[in-house]
Parts: structure tokens; C-alpha cells; sequence
């Protein structure tokens, strides 16, 4: 009924809102805004600005340290070093599938996923098991002072090796 | 003595000051009785009158009750553990093993705690089964099944940040792989495992998180929920009694009294 009589009022008057209307579009309005603020600051306010989490790049010590033709993986930075008859280069050992982190099994020549199962070759690519992913392989370059260096935020392609 | 002490417990209730909390008055008549569960804000939720077909044993097996004494026993051990646990990175996992060994009774709390949360999944699944396979989830009741669903999601919740706070090594690898599960929601998923974890790790910001989320924000969305549960049980004709022939079912289902 009132809808009726307004749409009559504006018939007549042409395109014009009467003040209540005014002020419930006003207040719904406002109402609205307020609304898209408050998402919008949980949401910045939920986002830390600064994270206390480890560098991204790590240094991982002298090449020799490492043997011929080895595998080894680094609990802490989560990253194997490999060194093979072309050289180093560096593996994400967070497992591609749920993020579990993955060991070496040097008696059956495998990187092995303790959660789900998964296989890759010491290369990181994938043999068994659910991981979507080959294990990535890592930015790996020698500081000034002879040092192996790994970025663990920058995935290369794979068999890019460092010769030492 | 009973005698005497009822007499007492009849002047009792005769004086101002229990008749200003209790306004229906005593006596036993079925106005007085029913003014007792309407007029007090607990049990105002439940049904006035309940007939005994649908509180025997065979009706329900008393699942939801069961659940909700799950639930009270987690609150109660719940704030009893708060008083001893930090939720920070260098002292939670301490703290659980200072609980187990160290707190007098503690060790019992902790496993009373866990036991129920255990058994309090497992109700919840068991008491949704019996409602489906009884066909209680319908009309009028559709609505309570969707409540029930966001209670379920809640209990799995409240399961699933619970399950971080020990801070050992199972905990630790559980939550980084339900958190990678999270981020594999289409487009949004890894802002979602960010904001849940507050970082890219499951760090202190998570251990924070969870504990805000396990002992504040879940629970009092749990008992909102609950209130509701059971506030729509009365509003949709009381506890569904499962009837042997077909065409009363409609009846039933209008909420109209049963025989």
C-alpha cells in the first residue's frame, strides 16, 4: 500500500524521494559502508604485517663438508644438499603433497615421505604416492667466501647444477 | 524428620525473597508444574510437556544428552587446564608434560579431556546417524538438522585446534598438513592458511591463534548454536518419537500431540 502511494507521489512529482525514503536509503547506506569497513579491517587485522619467521636464504657451509654423492638433508632449513658427479644443487625437502617433511633412504636410493607414502629420486622427481609435485629444486649459488648458499623462496627448473 | 524438613522447605518457598526468583510459585498442580520449566531461563529451552514415549531409551539412546555431557565435561576440565598451560612456542609443550606429570591430578584432567573430545565426536556422529536413520531430520525439523551440521562442523573444530595445543611432534605435523589441506580451496586457499596460521608456518602465531580459537571463539559459537538445538527441539513439537504406522506419521510431523 504505502509502496502504491508512493510510486503515485512519484508519478506525479516526477523522480523524487519522499524524506522518509531518504533516510532509510541513507541509514541502509551507511549501514553498508560500515559493514564493507569492518570486513575490511578483521581482514588487514588478522594479516600480520611482520612475520618473526627465519630468512629465506641460508648459508649451508663449506662444499667440502659434504661427500661424494651424497644426500643430506638439513632438519632446520629444510632442504637436502645433493652433491653428485655434476655437482651440488639444493631440494625443497617439504613434501609437495601436505607439507610433511621428508627423509633420505639411502638403502633403497629414495627420498621417502613419512606421512602419505610418497617416493622421489634424489633428483625430486617423483616415483610413488600422492604428491602432485616434483620435490623443487632451489636457487643454490657460492658466496664470496666459497660458501653454499641457498634461497628458499626461488624455485628453479631443475638440473641447473653448481660446480665448485 | 522428612516431615519436618519438607515443612521447612514449603515456608521456604512461601517467602518474598524466593517468590521474587521463583515468580510460578510451589504447589504441584500441572499450571505450577509447567510455569516451572517455562518461567526459568534454562529450562525455558526445553519442551513444557514431554510424554514418555519420548524420553525412553529406545526413542533416542540419548545421544544428544550424552553429547552435551561430553561438552559440559570439556568445559569444566577445560578451564581447569587453562590455569596451567601457556599457549607460547617455548612453554606449551612443557607445560602438557608438567600437566601429566608434575600437577596433582593433572594427568587425570588432561586424559579427561581428551577422552571426552574423543567420545564427544564420536556421539555427535553416532546421535546424527540415529536422527537420519530414523528419519527425524524431517519436516518439521530440517532446520534443526542444518543447526545439528554447523554443530558438527564446530565440534570437528573445536577437535581439530585442541589437537595443536600439546605443541609436540604428532600435533605439530597434524595441523601442517590440515593446514595445507585448507589451502587447497580454489583461489583463496593459501590467504586462508595464512590467516589461520597468522604465518606461513605453524609458528607461535598459530599456537596463539588456535588456543584463542579452541578456548574462546569456538565454544561460546557451540553453546549459541546448542542453545538454539535444543530451543528448536520444543518449537518443533519435542524429541521425535518414531511412529509404528505409517499414516500417523504426518501427524507427527505437524507437531500435533501423539497418542
Amino acid at each position: 500500500m504505502a509502496e502504491e502511494k508512493n510510486d503515485r507521489i512519484q508519478a506525479e512529482a516526477g523522480p523524487t524521494l519522499d524524506r522518509r525514503e531518504m533516510f532509510v536509503r541513507l541509514g541502509l547506506g551507511s549501514l553498508g559502508v560500515a559493514a564493507v569497513g569492518t570486513t575490511a579491517f578483521a581482514y588487514q587485522f588478522l594479516s600480520p604485517n611482520v612475520l618473526f619467521e627465519p630468512s629465506p636464504v641460508v648459508n649451508m657451509g663449506r662444499p667440502e663438508s659434504y661427500g661424494q654423492d651424497s644426500v643430506t638433508l638439513d632438519v632446520d632449513t629444510r632442504i637436502f644438499v645433493v652433491r653428485g658427479a655434476e655437482g651440488f644443487f639444493a631440494l625443497n625437502a617439504v613434501c609437495t603433497h601436505l607439507g610433511c617433511l621428508t627423509a633420505w633412504k639411502p638403502e633403497i636410493d629414495t627420498i621417502a615421505c613419512p606421512c602419505h607414502g610418497s617416493k622421489f629420486t634424489r633428483e625430486g622427481v617423483k616415483k610413488e604416492g600422492p604428491a602432485p609435485k616434483p620435490l623443487p629444486w632451489l636457487r643454490m649459488w657460492l658466496s664470496e667466501d666459497g660458501e653454499l648458499m641457498v634461497d628458499r623462496s626461488n624455485e628453479i627448473r631443475p638440473l641447473q647444477f653448481v660446480r665448485v | 524428620m522428612s516431615v519436618r524438613v519438607s515443612k521447612y522447605f514449603d515456608a521456604l518457598t512461601e517467602t518474598r525473597a524466593w517468590r521474587s526468583v521463583f515468580r510460578g510459585g510451589s504447589g504441584s498442580s500441572t499450571l505450577h508444574r509447567s510455569m516451572a520449566i517455562q518461567q526459568n531461563i534454562f529450562l525455558h529451552l526445553l519442551s513444557t510437556k514431554v510424554r514418555k514415549r519420548m524420553i525412553s531409551l529406545n526413542t533416542t539412546w540419548y545421544l544428544g544428552t550424552l553429547t552435551l555431557g561430553t561438552f559440559g565435561i570439556l568445559v569444566i576440565t577445560g578451564i581447569l587446564l587453562m590455569l596451567y598451560y601457556h599457549p607460547s612456542a617455548p612453554q606449551a609443550y612443557a607445560d602438557t608434560k608438567d600437566l601429566q606429570f608434575v600437577v596433582s591430578s593433572g594427568q587425570f584432567l588432561r586424559n579427561l579431556h581428551r577422552w571426552s573430545a574423543h567420545a564427544m565426536v564420536f556421539l555427535v556422529f553416532a546421535h546424527m546417524f540415529r536422527v537420519f536413520y530414523r528419519g527425524a531430520y524431517r519436516a518439521p525439523r530440517e532446520f534443526n538438522w542444518v543447526i545439528g551440521v554447523v554443530l558438527l562442523l564446530l565440534t570437528l573444530l573445536l577437535s581439530y585446534t585442541g589437537y595443536l595445543l600439546p605443541w609436540d611432534q604428532l600435533a605439530y605435523w597434524a595441523i601442517t598438513v590440515g593446514s595445507n589441506i585448507a589451502s587447497a580451496v580454489p583461489v583463496v586457499g593459501d590467504r586462508v592458511r595464512f590467516l589461520m596460521l597468522g604465518g606461513h608456518f605453524v609458528n607461535a602465531n598459530a599456537l596463539l591463534r588456535f588456543y584463542v580459537l579452541h578456548c574462546m571463539v569456538l565454544p561460546i559459537a557451540a553453546l549459541f548454536f546448542v542453545a538454539i538445538h535444543f530451543w528448536r527441539i520444543r518449537k518443533d513439537g519435542g524429541l521425535y518419537a518414531h511412529q509404528k504406522d505409517a499414516a500417523s506419521v504426518s501427524n507427527c510431523d505437524s507437531g500435533r500431540p501423539q497418542l
